[in-house]
Order: structure tokens, then C-alpha cells, then sequence
């Protein structure tokens, strides 16, 4: 099988968030980058699992100027056969899913994973795009995915359970936490890792349609009210009379 | 025109349905336009949408569209936006809405915005927030083009009865087969779904293990939450896949989240600081949890929870 695997830069969970002085975007100063965990512990390892068992390649593609090129050795460290990098710091979801399935249409790939979300923007729109672009089935939110042949049967999270669906390939698939569990790349994959190819190439033209105004931090929450574990009568007090929560 | 897609669960309406038109209407206020509702497959009474503010509901029925795939439904939106000439989308930021905002953003070449938690400012152009950095910022986004599409998040506006019953028009729309099929739906029965859920009373590992879990649950029933977890209870298969509330579970906002011996980790609260109100349960004092609640019991859980829920009880007693 040739497997594509999306995957993207994000600010690590754990970051401080500031903003640039004018309020125009995210003060990059400080900010530790990652790959996107959907994207790297459950759509790449899934990814390498089918090949692993059944023969074929994966094939990693980042939309992105060169200093994302960390996070994509990381992926080939991982276990990828080789990257493509669409040169263009991405804009929108729309911008960079054009891209994505730009170089995606040519590529006869049989699946093509992202994770369900990034943990920055959590749109969660890039995947129901591409698949869009390419005329393509998109099954999201995957927590099991299993192949018959060119069959996959998939289990996806909905609200309050499961659904199970089947699909023929090609198709695009998001993937949710239980897709795979995540892989610590060896001393021997970053050793091979700085031998595999990342193709830089030009992306297309393409206007963006959601432009960002401005950012802005939430107000503080005000100091917490501690109530006496004693006296849970005048909790209830509280969340009926005070933060009309009941 | 602007077009709410109601969601539906087997010709149920979701609260987020009632919820996206009385956004739809306030936006048709403040933009002198009108808004109608669009069903798809059979819901018996969607003439119902009206009460909420739409001056007319579309639906278009067929067998094809008992079962979700995003690539139909898009197609079936797309062709109705079409027909209804409308130029902004509402969808519900559920599982289904979500896949099916990329999608139809890239059909339509239209701009998108997911999340949205507010009303849109439209004195000139059009422009809204939403949070991002899992909470820890908010974003305005100005939305260029003809055409527009938002998902909404649950519970950020309340549904308004503005009016009565709106006539029921069908639509002729072709829909194209299905390359998914669909081959079970596991759901679990008879109770709030966590996303859309306006009370959660939520644990986690201070709880020691799954046999303890009969206070949360009794606690959950006395005011009729719905339940959820921290990540390692799930991961310890204490309580199931579902119940998962955090970065790398689902995110909420109801108006009251209890959280019960729950560190308050920040990829726990990533899921979970949208909530209105915050109740914090935890023996604790330093645990990080309190500073981002808005009332604080340190204490044993094991003695504090079933006291709250005797209180609770005392109070619904008194107030029917
Ligand atoms: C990338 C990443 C993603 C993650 N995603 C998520 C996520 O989506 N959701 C999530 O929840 N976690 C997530 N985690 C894990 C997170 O970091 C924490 O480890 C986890 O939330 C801790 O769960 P907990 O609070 O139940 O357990 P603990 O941290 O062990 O906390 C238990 C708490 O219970 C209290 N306690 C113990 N006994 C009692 C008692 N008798 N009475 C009262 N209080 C008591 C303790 O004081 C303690 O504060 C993620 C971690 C990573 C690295």
C-alpha cells in the first residue's frame, strides 16, 4: 500500500501563550514546537503498522517553510520511507489542505492519514478538505482501523459511542487516541532518518478566504472560593443562588 | 439567507439544532436577513425548528440519508444552499458538523471557521472569535468570501423560543450513493451525551478504582449529569473510552463541572476551563485544579461527595 501521512507543527500543551505586540499573532519567542501528537502517536504509527505487516511505503507531507524540517526528520525517525514539504508558511485550513491534495492527486495513494485535530487550532478541517478536494471518502475521528485486502473496517468516536463502518480505498482518515499507541523513535532511526529524502516544492496559488484579525487572552478567572468540606448545604447554596449553575 | 443545519438523532432534534437556529435568528436580526433550517432524512415534527426562529424548514428525505457519510450530506448541503441561494452556514461543532465544515468549505470555496462561541460582529464585513490554544487564547477571523460557513459550539448560546410552528417545505435534491457503509451504531442509551451535556460531574484517579464509582453516579443522577473522567481512569479501562474529557478526549462546556479527585493537569483542563461554573473536590490543597475553579472543597472525596449529594437532594426536595 503507499500511505500519505499529514502531519503539522504545533506549540506544545504545555506553553505559555503570549502575544506579539500588536495582538497579530502568537509570540513565537519561547514557544516549544512538536509535531502534532494525533498526527505523530496515532496516524503515523498506524500508518507504518499496515506497511510493516503488508509491504509498501509511507510517505510523509508537511506544508511549511524549512524550519519545520525538525518535526519531519522526526517523522522519518519514526519510521517513514520519505517526506514531501510544501514551502509556504500555512494560512488557513483551506490553504493548506489545497496543498495537501495538490500533490496528493497525483500521487495514487491509497490512504491518506492526518490526525483528528491539531492541538493548537483543534478545527479538525483540514481532513474533511483534502478528502473534498480529491473526491475522496473521509471517515474521522478513527479508533481502529483494520485492513481486509482494500477493505478497512474502521471504528470512529461519536458523541456517547461508537459507529463501525466499512470503505474501500482510497479514502482519507482522521485518527483519534486508540488508532495506535505511540512509538519513541530508536538510535537507528535517527541515524537513517538524516538519509531519507524530503522533496521541497513550490506550492500553488491559493487566496486565503479567513483571514486572522487579532488574538486575545482570556479574562483571569477571579480567586476560587473555597467552601468548608463540612458544610456542602451551603455549596449548593452557592451554585444555585450565586453562579445559578442549578 | 442563512441556512442551520439541524442535526438530528433518529428524528430527534439535538439541543444543538435549537441552539444553532436561535444563533441563526440573532445573525438574521442584526443582518436584516432571514433564516431557515435544512433536515436531512425523517424527522416527524421539524416544522418545530420555527419556535427557535426559522421562518422556514427544508428537509429533504431519503433512505440514502439514515446514515451519516460526509461526502453525501455535503453533496445534499451543498446542492440545497444552492437552491435556497443561502450564504451562511451554521453547522453544530459535533462529530458529524465537524466533518462536515472542511468539506464544504472546499466544495463551496467558501471561508470557514470552526469552534465559534459568540455572535458574529457584521457592522462591517463579517467577522467572529473562537477559542484557541485549548483555551488559552481567543481568535477573531474576518470571513472574506460570498459564501460562509461556522460550526458552533454546544452550549454557547441558549436555544430561544421566539415564535410558532414554521411551514415544512421539501426539497428535491439528487443524492449520490454512498462508497461508506455503515455496519453498527453503539450508543450508549438514556443519557446526556457528554458534548452536549449541562452538568458533568466528573472523576478521576483519587477515586482509586472502578468499584468506588456508585457516589459519582449516584451524585450524577440526583441532579441528572452526565458522567466523565480523567484520562488514566479511562486508560485503566475503570470507566469507558467515551467518558474521556481532556485534550486527548472530547472537549466540553457545560455550565457546572464537579471534578472529583482530579489533579488538574493542564491536558485535562484543556478539555474542560470553558466550563461556566467549576467545582473543585480534592484533599489536595496545592493541587493545580483549584486555581482554575470558581469554588473549592479540599477535602476526602469519599466523605465530601456523599454529603453534596445529600445536600443536593435536600435542595431538589425543597424546590420541587
Ligand atoms: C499529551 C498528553 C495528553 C493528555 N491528555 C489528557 C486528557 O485528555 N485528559 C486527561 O484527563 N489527562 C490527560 N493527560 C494526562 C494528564 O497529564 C494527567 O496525568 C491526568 O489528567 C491525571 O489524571 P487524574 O487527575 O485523574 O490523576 P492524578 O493526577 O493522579 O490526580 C488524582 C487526584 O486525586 C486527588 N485525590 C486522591 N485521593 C483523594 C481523596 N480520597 N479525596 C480527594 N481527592 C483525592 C489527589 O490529590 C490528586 O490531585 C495527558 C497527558 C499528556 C502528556
Amino acid at each position: 500500500m503507499k500511505l500519505l501521512v499529514c502531519i503539522s507543527k504545533t506549540p506544545d500543551t504545555t506553553t505559555k501563550i503570549a502575544l506579539t505586540g500588536d495582538k497579530s499573532a502568537l509570540d513565537a519567542n519561547g514557544v516549544q514546537y512538536i509535531m502534532n501528537p494525533y498526527d505523530e502517536w496515532y496516524a503515523l504509527v498506524r500508518a507504518l503498522e499496515i506497511t510493516e505487516k503488508s509491504g509498501g511505503t509511507v510517505t510523509l507531507i508537511n506544508v511549511g517553510k524549512a524550519d519545520n524540517d525538525a518535526i519531519i526528520r522526526k517523522g522519518l525517525a519514526i519510521g517513514a520511507n520519505d517526506a514531501v514539504r510544501v514551502d509556504i508558511e500555512p494560512q488557513s485550513s483551506l490553504s493548506v489542505a489545497k496543498q495537501i491534495a495538490e500533490h496528493a492527486k497525483t500521487g495514487n495513494y491509497d490512504i491518506i492519514f492526518l490526525g483528528k485535530e491539531t492541538i493548537d487550532y483543534n478545527g479538525s478541517e483540514v481532513g474533511a478538505m483534502v478528502a473534498e478536494y480529491l473526491d475522496l471518502p473521509f471517515i474521522s475521528y478513527a479508533s481502529k482501523l483494520e485492513l481486509d485486502g482494500n477493505t478497512a473496517t474502521i471504528s470512529r468516536d461519536i458523541e456517547g459511542g461508537v459507529e463501525v463502518v466499512e470503505v474501500a480505498t482510497p479514502f482519507v482518515i482522521s485518527a483519534a487516541k486508540g488508532l495506535a499507541e505511540q512509538r519513541i523513535p530508536n538510535m537507528r532511526g535517527i541515524m537513517t532518518s538524516k538519509t531519507k529524502p524530503i522533496a521541497v516544492v513550490s506550492p500553488v496559488a491559493f487566496d486565503d478566504l479567513a483571514v486572522t484579525v487579532s488574538y486575545e487572552l482570556p479574562k483571569e478567572k477571579s480567586a476560587v472560593k473555597m467552601v468548608d468540606p463540612n458544610d456542602m448545604d451551603e455549596l449548593v447554596r452557592l451554585l444555585h443562588e450565586e453562579a445559578k449553575a442549578i | 439567507m442563512i441556512l442551520i443545519f439541524a442535526e438530528h438523532q433518529k428524528g430527534q432534534f439535538k439541543k444543538a439544532a435549537f441552539e444553532a437556529v436561535t444563533y441563526g435568528y440573532k445573525v438574521a436580526q442584526a443582518t436584516g436577513s432571514s433564516c431557515a433550517a435544512l433536515v436531512l432524512g425523517s424527522a416527524s415534527d421539524a416544522g418545530t425548528l420555527g419556535k427557535y426562529g426559522a421562518s422556514k424548514v427544508f428537509q429533504v428525505e431519503d433512505a440514502a440519508l439514515e446514515n451519516f457519510d460526509s461526502q453525501v450530506y455535503a453533496a445534499v448541503i451543498a446542492a440545497a444552499m444552492q437552491q435556497t441561494g443561502a450564504k451562511l452556514l451554521v453547522l453544530p461543532h459535533s462529530s458529524t458538523g465537524k466533518s462536515l465544515l472542511g468539506r464544504l468549505a472546499a466544495r463551496l470555496n467558501a471561508a470557514s471557521v470552526a469552534g465559534v462561541n459568540a455572535l458574529p460582529v457584521v457592522d462591517n464585513g463579517f467577522r467572529v472569535k473562537r477559542p484557541v490554544f485549548s483555551g488559552k487564547a481567543i481568535a477573531e477571523y474576518e470571513l472574506k468570501s460570498d459564501i460562509k460557513i461556522i460550526s458552533l459550539t454546544g452550549n454557547a448560546l441558549q436555544p430561544q423560543v421566539t415564535g410558532q410552528d414554521a411551514p415544512v417545505e421539501a426539497l428535491s435534491v439528487t443524492v449520490p450513493a454512498s462508497r461508506v457503509k455503515v455496519k453498527s451504531v453503539e450508543r450508549a442509551e438514556g443519557i446526556v451525551p457528554l458534548p452536549e451535556a449541562e452538568l458533568v460531574v466528573s472523576a478521576g484517579r483519587g477515586m482509586k478504582g472502578p468499584e468506588n464509582w456508585g457516589i459519582i453516579e449516584e451524585l450524577a443522577n440526583v441532579i441528572g449529569a452526565t458522567t466523565a473522567c480523567s484520562r488514566p481512569v479511562a486508560d485503566a479501562d475503570w470507566r469507558p473510552h467515551h467518558e474521556h474529557v481532556g485534550q486527548t478526549g472530547i472537549a466540553i462546556r457545560p455550565n457546572l463541572y464537579i471534578a472529583i479527585g482530579i489533579s488538574g493537569a493542564i491536558q485535562h483542563l484543556a478539555g474542560v476551563n470553558s466550563s461556566k461554573t467549576i467545582v473543585v473536590i480534592n484533599k489536595d490543597k496545592e493541587a493545580p485544579f483549584f486555581k482554575a475553579a470558581d469554588y473549592g472543597v479540599e477535602g476526602d472525596l469519599f466523605e465530601v461527595v456523599p454529603r453534596l449529594t445529600e445536600a443536593f437532594r435536600k435542595f431538589k426536595g425543597g424546590n420541587g
